[in-house]
């Protein structure tokens, strides 16, 4: 159907996007590999040496690095959990007809705008704090014990606070999605006497099933490098509990200053998130080719 | 399409020249602290003495200053010509040649008034690299009511075993009291400064002459039992969230019954908004009848990259804001107990200031402290809370993890402390110190 | 009977949906109160929510302490400028992925996404190193290039997904009409592209807005954003709740308002081909 020439043109125009992103990909990447072979503490200059694969032995055989990988697991998945459960049964309720539904909106939408630090301190401050956070002040209304987030939960509380900043997004794109479904269809059903949650599972649920696909890829790529909100309240602790890829790469890179280090986890942090693309990408491309 | 982004980005960079000045700009990257941030207040001062400097301010936390100005100089970027850092610091960076000496600073000056502890600290090779804003030592703070309540008298040089004492006597659950306040959070300049300085007074080292780890030895194990224990009978829920930060609020609200902390800290607790400020004592860090006590020594200083262009300009600045001026100028505006305190020593010999509370135990706090022999044995290493290697902040971060996870719970001393003699010898050996 | 009934459930959604809608705005608006508080206010037990004596002390020792304004325009100049280039970029790349779809053409989206996944602090040294060299470290055009380029993918995608939701049967009627390839553009993709544009445009001014790693790790005093703002307001010696309520909520609420007021526009083309 498509022409030579508007082929030819079409490339011109990919072009300038593809050229970029190349450059801005490889400079960084082979420079990541050149120091990633190298000891280079960036505090010790003029002492670099070849080191060959010893950066990527420590790395890889760092305790900390299987906590991490498996946090980052959890924090991913965690979130996701929460945000496409949360948003799924938002987006139901909010395109049911009520009074001021774009108030609503306009309420649940707005962690969405909340820079990840500002959001981290202020959940970390005013409401985990166990003395003179808000929780522990309902708790003790209750009756009960404060409870202290940070040091008994600690991943769930960065969860929480995650899943907060992220349960909008979730919720918008699925809202619209529920929006497009055809609201005869779900009549019909309903004319049979079908119970509401055969109804949610046989005809919302498989409408929603591309929506929650483009909510698993877009947020995944920005969870796996969740950092602020770590830094921010525990700092990766205690112990390793929070502690995710990137917090580990940053340790080494800017807090011990190893370039060579915090290169080769560096290298490691991309094989692995290109791993979960390819993996993210197959089911995506199932889903969205249809 | 690349003209357009061309056009762009040229009229972005005409709207930045255009806001460029004639006189000379500098650039001070500082830490948000009470005392620098008061100063910024009062530079008009200093921009009136010199209608030719303009100053430029980028404050920031603590850990990110530390990581911009670090990378900066690292890499020799010059977008700072004067950067606040610490005693940490300077020793590095000093031996690296990337600061600019000092020593020739004008004789009104007067180096020499500079406390010796502080100024030993701030000098590599003969060569003076920083110049101290504020030095800060650690030092018992106490609820005076409390004490008496309980029936006990703080020394002016308590023991460890008295403050334990202390501590659970003061202990109020059920009201909300917690006999002692201290750091939990992890990070190397949170409760490793804290336990680093306590192992020193319990006779532990970070490392033996060889550069090996020494948390498998028995003093660090009598360090962290001492300290786990301390906190579970007479200290305050989410302790090992608790930094500096915490544990002045904590103490502010009047939750705490003694707290273990920066010099500093007591300007706050006596202050406007304390609810406590008329009912704080102060006692020197605790010791072990071992010779050493578990005080720190840091002091925030003004450098100036060796890279800089505005080097004379600078020091200027670096004079003025660490000068006897200075510190008559924020006396004359905000009274003596704002003073950034722990640097000079006609300070703690003017009779005005001697009035103040808490300034006699901080100078004494100070002088107690010795960076260059900070344990009872001997060491390949200075610093007090630290070891000033560039490996430090890393490592000590993760054994302050681990160390905070045992305050948490999560973990058990033994294996917190097993796991910090792994790492330790695993970063060490990575960085070429253990052959 | 019928009419009850849906009133019934329609009151029922109305209070589900406004309790949930203020417990998930609670934060912001505790943020807001309290940013109007004394500090001893701020951290009082039990907490106290509208009876206080509301002050804006704090807003003016914030105001006095740091240049608000110019980390605003920083802010507002970083995320607008790199959105507006992303855009020149990625239409046409969209345009072309879309309606002249190659072999490749999924595997090109496919890879530009996974550059988003280069965590940025393993590759900080060296971008370091490359804005010395070219000058570009502290300058509002260096950060308009990065943000440009992170923000690429996600702009193409975006683009690239609504674009394809519009008819090819459309271009074929223009172009039997003899339509020139240009007012094809023009005249009949244009039109019908706004909503999707509009919505990539204001996602990524939010993504920008918010960027907090390199815009903190670039720049020191000429270009620095809002979130270098904040930085300064985090964990200062003593905890100033107070004081720091009122940071977030000079930092937040421009990008707050603005996405209240185009909310419309956002949600319509925030699809990523996600609706049929």
């Amino acid at each position: 159907m498509a022409t030579k020439a508007s082929r030819s043109a079409a490339r011109l125009m990919i072009s300038p996007a593809v050229i970029l992103l190349l450059a801005w990909m490889i400079v960084p990447l082979s420079l990541t590999l050149y120091f990633s072979t190298l000891r280079y503490n960036l505090l010790m200059p003029g002492m670099e040496e070849w080191a060959g694969f010893s950066n990527y032995y420590y790395f890889l055989t760092d305790p900390a690095f299987f906590d991490a990988l498996r946090n980052t697991l959890v924090l991913v998945g965690g979130v996701l959990a929460i945000t496409i459960v949360g948003g799924v049964l938002l987006a139901i309720l909010l395109d049911q007809p009520m009074w001021g539904q774009g108030v609503v909106r306009v309420l649940v939408i707005a962690p969405f705008f909340v820079m990840p630090t500002v959001s981290a301190l202020v959940w970390k401050n005013m409401f985990m704090n166990p003395v003179s956070g808000l929780f522990a002040s309902l708790f003790k209304t209750l009756g009960l014990q404060p409870f202290d987030f940070l040091a008994h939960a600690p991943m769930f509380s960065i969860i929480l606070i995650v899943s907060w900043q992220w349960l909008p997004f979730a919720t918008l794109i699925l809202l619209t999605a529920m929006q497009s479904l055809d609201s005869e269809q779900l009549e019909a059903a309903e004319m049979d006497g079908a119970p509401p949650l055969k109804r949610f599972w046989f005809i919302t649920l498989p409408h929603l099933a591309r929506a929650i696909t483009v909510v698993i890829l877009i947020q995944t790529i920005f969870l796996l490098s969740v950092f602020a909100e770590i830094l921010v309240t525990t700092n990766g602790g205690p112990g390793t509990a929070t502690t995710n890829l990137t917090y580990l790469v940053y340790a080494q890179s800017l807090l011990q200053f190893d370039v060579g280090g915090g290169s080769a986890g560096g290298v490691v942090a991309i094989v692995l998130a290109n791993i979960v693309a390819i993996f993210l990408m197959r089911m995506i491309g199932k889903n969205l080719d249809a | 399409m690349s003209t357009t982004m061309r056009a762009l980005l040229g009229a972005t960079a005409l709207c930045m020249a255009s806001g460029m000045a004639l006189a000379e700009t500098l650039t001070i990257a500082t830490v948000n602290n009470g005392d620098m941030i008061r100063m910024q207040g009062l530079t008009e001062d200093f921009t009136a003495k010199h209608p030719d400097i303009q100053l430029e301010w980028v404050t920031l936390e603590e850990n990110v200053l530390r990581q911009r100005v670090t990378t900066d100089i690292a890499t020799k970027g010059g977008q700072y010509d004067v950067m606040t850092i610490g005693t940490y610091e300077v020793p590095i960076w000093g031996k690296q040649g990337w600061l600019v000496s000092l020593n020739d600073l004008p004789a009104e000056y007067d180096v020499d008034d500079l406390l010796p502890a502080i100024r030993g600290g701030l000098t590599v090779d003969g060569n003076l690299y920083a110049a101290p804003f504020y030095g800060e030592s650690s030092m018992v703070m106490y609820r005076t009511d409390l004490m008496e309540k309980a029936g006990l008298t703080m020394p002016e040089a308590p023991t460890w075993d008295f403050i334990k004492q202390a501590a659970i006597a003061m202990t109020d659950k059920a009201g909300e009291v917690y006999g002692i306040c201290l750091r939990g959070k992890a990070g190397w300049g949170e409760n490793m400064a804290f336990l680093t300085a306590t192992a020193n007074s319990f006779g532990a080292k970070w490392f033996d002459m060889d550069w090996k780890p020494q948390f498998d030895s028995e003093p660090w194990a009598n360090t962290l039992n001492f300290y786990l224990d301390l906190m579970a009978q007479a200290g305050p829920p989410g302790a090992s969230n608790n930094g500096f930060n915490e544990n002045l609020a904590l103490f502010q609200q009047g939750k705490c019954g003694m707290w273990i902390d920066a010099t500093v800290a007591a300007s706050f607790v006596t202050g406007a908004d304390s609810t406590v400020a008329d009912k704080v004592g102060f006692a020197l860090a605790p010791d072990n009848g071992l010779g050493k006590r578990g005080n720190w020594l840091w002091a925030w200083s003004l450098a100036i990259p060796a890279g800089s262009q505005k080097t004379d300009a600078a020091k200027a600045f670096v004079a003025w804001a660490t000068s006897k001026e200075y510190l008559a100028l924020v006396a004359e505006k905000e009274g003596w107990p704002n003073v950034p305190p722990g640097t000079r020593t006609s300070l703690y010999e003017n009779p005005e200031y001697q009035k103040v509370p808490f300034a006699k135990m901080t100078l004494d706090s100070i002088n107690s402290a010795d960076p260059t022999h900070p344990t009872v044995d001997e060491v390949p290493y200075v610093g007090v809370q630290f070891v000033a290697i560039p490996e430090f902040q890393g490592i000590a971060t993760a054994v302050g993890q681990q160390f905070s996870a045992a305050l948490a719970g999560q973990t058990s001393a033994a294996d917190a402390l097993a796991a910090a003699q792994a790492l330790t010898t695993r970063e060490m050996t990575k960085a070429g110190y253990i052959k | 009977m019928a009419r009850a009934v849906t009133n019934r459930r329609k009151t029922i959604a109305t209070a589900a949906a406004w309790t949930i809608g203020f417990l998930i705005f609670f934060p912001i608006l505790w943020t807001v109160l309290t940013s109007f508080k004394s500090e001893a206010d701020a951290i009082a037990s039990p907490p106290k929510f509208l009876f206080f004596d509301w002050t804006l002390e704090n807003y003016a020792t914030v105001q006095e302490r740091s240049n608000y304004f110019r980390h605003f325009w920083n802010s507002v100049v970083i995320s607008v400028g790199s959105t507006l280039i992303g855009l020149a970029i990625a239409i046409p790349a969209a345009w072309a992925m879309a309606f002249v779809p190659g072999k490749r053409t999924k595997d090109v989206l496919m890879w530009m996404l996974s550059t988003k996944m280069l965590p940025p602090v393993g590759v900080l040294v060296p971008i370091y190193l490359i804005f010395r060299d070219t000058g570009l470290l502290d300058t509002r055009t260096g950060l308009v290039i990065v943000l440009t380029l992170i923000n690429l993918p996600i702009i193409v995608w975006m683009l690239y997904t609504y674009f394809k939701e519009i008819p090819a049967d459309i271009l074929e009627a223009a172009r039997m009409d003899g339509a020139s390839l240009r007012s094809e553009i023009l005249y009949v993709l244009t039109p019908m592209a706004v909503p999707g544009i509009a919505s990539t445009l204001l996602l990524n001014i939010i993504l920008a807005w918010n960027e907090a790693f390199w815009t903190l790790n670039l720049t020191a005093a000429k270009a620095a954003p809002l979130t270098a703002f904040i930085a300064s307001y985090s964990s200062p010696e003593g905890l100033f709740y107070a004081k720091l309520s009122a940071a977030s909520t000079m930092a937040i609420a421009p990008i707050l308002i603005m996405g209240w007021f185009s909310q419309k526009q956002l949600v319509r083309g925030l699809t990523f081909g996600a609706v049929k």
